[in-house]
């Protein structure tokens, strides 16, 4: 466990690390594409949180293997390489579409640790859910929490 | 004519007079704050409830055992910046009096006798309990002091006349609930909650001009002061939310489409996650009766 949670915090620090090094001179197609596969990223956690999140209020009976699957993915989703899609110049002052604050590109961004943040409580969660329903309702909480620790500061509130 | 004149200044000052002794500022006496022992673990949920250290914590950090201010507002009447609430007895509230404390927090006014910034949610806060504000004051007072000086508010004039904001006060601040309908236990048990402690309708209600609250318009939504960007339409008939949903997202700031709260809501999550499950449910029901009339 201490292992993999050291393994994930690299690969996301990695990830995040090369969001500072990518090249700055990507065609408007490849910007719009980046944003484009961000949001499906999102979507996937929505998706994945949704089952966890119906067992937690009880909407679906708690099957460990299933909320064991939606946490795994959750997981995985966290520690995939980021850098990719997310390009300097893909903020929502630099283009439509989005609501990625430049904060998140800008000197002194804490962006890596939010981000690590993110992987510790996935795999705390993947913990949990294999266990009983009461470890999946008090995961849920610091969970999605760490979904807030990047969208307080990084993602513009809807007009 | 020079008669005429001094008249109208006499009656000029009478007037004035008059206006500053009705929007004086008002105080919490001793009296009302006695009789309740002060029980500093409840008041760690009052925290909680109230939201200060949202407000209070340096700007960015987490940590809500710390309140040396300093987060910025910015509003159409100038920059406002949180000041340090820590026990520290220079920088922050450590030698004030209990009734000194309440007096900020249920009157707006401040030990030497000025009015506060409406800024700061007195107009909400006129509403709660003493009891609870006293286990409050014991909360605090066990919280870290911290020598961070409070930084002036950057307000221009007229603003900055803080005589005025008596005026202000009468107008737009009102101890009596916004929802005044027979209530039962749970649903007056939110209405405590939204209406006076977690002073939801600050950000979640238009205001006019003047900056007062548009109660007509209650948790209707509003601009973000300083930012782009809306706070959400509350009332219940446009959130279209279950009472399990208000609580899971209370809880965990996912919505039913498993986004996440942002911006500002961050914070206040952080804080209504401590909540017992019978505050959340209880302003779930009362949220679900605004706007269902």
């Amino acid at each position: 466990m201490r292992k993999s949670l050291i393994a994930g915090l690299a690969i996301a620090g990695v990830a995040v690390g090369a969001i500072a090094y990518a090249d700055n001179h990507v065609s408007d197609a490849q910007k719009e594409a980046a944003v484009k596969a961000r949001k499906a990223h999102m979507t996937l956690y929505a998706f994945n949180l949704g089952t966890l999140g119906a067992m937690a209020k009880e909407e679906m009976p708690y099957d460990a293997a299933a909320a064991t699957a939606a946490a795994d993915a959750i997981a995985a989703l966290a520690q995939l390489p980021q850098s990719g899609y997310w390009l300097p110049g893909t903020d929502n002052q630099s283009m439509e579409k989005t609501r990625a604050l430049p904060a998140i590109w800008a000197d002194g961004s804490d962006v890596g640790t939010k981000a690590g943040d993110l992987v510790k409580a996935a795999m705390e969660m993947q913990t949990a859910a294999a266990m009983d329903l009461d470890s999946l309702k008090a995961a849920m909480g610091p969970l999605g929490a760490s979904c807030g620790g990047c969208h307080k500061s990084f993602r513009q509130p809807d007009e | 004519m020079k008669r005429i004149i001094l008249i109208l200044f006499i009656v000029g000052c009478v007037v004035a007079t008059i206006g500053l002794v009705i929007t004086r500022p008002q105080r919490v006496s001793a009296e009302t704050l006695a009789g309740f022992t002060p029980d500093a673990d409840r008041g760690k949920l009052v925290y909680a409830a109230m939201g200060c250290a949202s407000c209070h914590m340096a700007p960015g950090s987490d940590d809500q055992t710390r309140l040396p201010g300093g987060k910025a507002f910015l509003t159409d009447f100038g920059t406002f910046y949180a000041p340090n609430i820590s026990s520290d007895p220079e920088h922050g509230i450590g030698d004030w009096t209990d009734e000194q404390i309440a007096t900020a927090v249920l009157r707006g006014t401040s030990p030497d006798n000025q009015h506060y910034f409406p800024v700061f949610p007195y107009g909400s806060y006129v509403r709660a309990n003493p009891s609870d504000v006293v286990d409050l004051i014991a909360h605090l007072r066990t919280l870290e002091p911290d020598q961070t000086p409070s930084r002036a508010h950057d307000v221009g004039f007229p603003f900055n006349i803080r005589a005025s904001l008596g005026g202000w006060k009468l107008l737009f601040t009102d101890p009596d609930w916004i929802v005044t309908q027979d209530l039962t236990e749970q649903e007056e048990r939110g209405r405590l909650l939204v209406e006076a402690m977690g002073h939801c309708g600050e950000c979640h209600t238009p205001r006019n001009i003047f900056g007062g609250m548009k109660t007509d318009e209650w948790l209707a939504g509003a601009a973000i002061p300083g930012k782009k960007g809306r706070t959400p339409d509350l009332r219940a008939p446009s959130l279209e939310w279950s009472a399990a949903d208000i609580v899971a997202y209370l809880k965990t700031g996912l919505t039913p489409e498993y986004d996440s709260a942002g911006g500002e809501m961050v914070d206040v999550i952080a804080n209504t996650s401590q909540l017992p499950d019978s505050d959340l449910s209880a302003i779930a029901a009362y949220l679900l009766l605004i706007g269902a009339s």
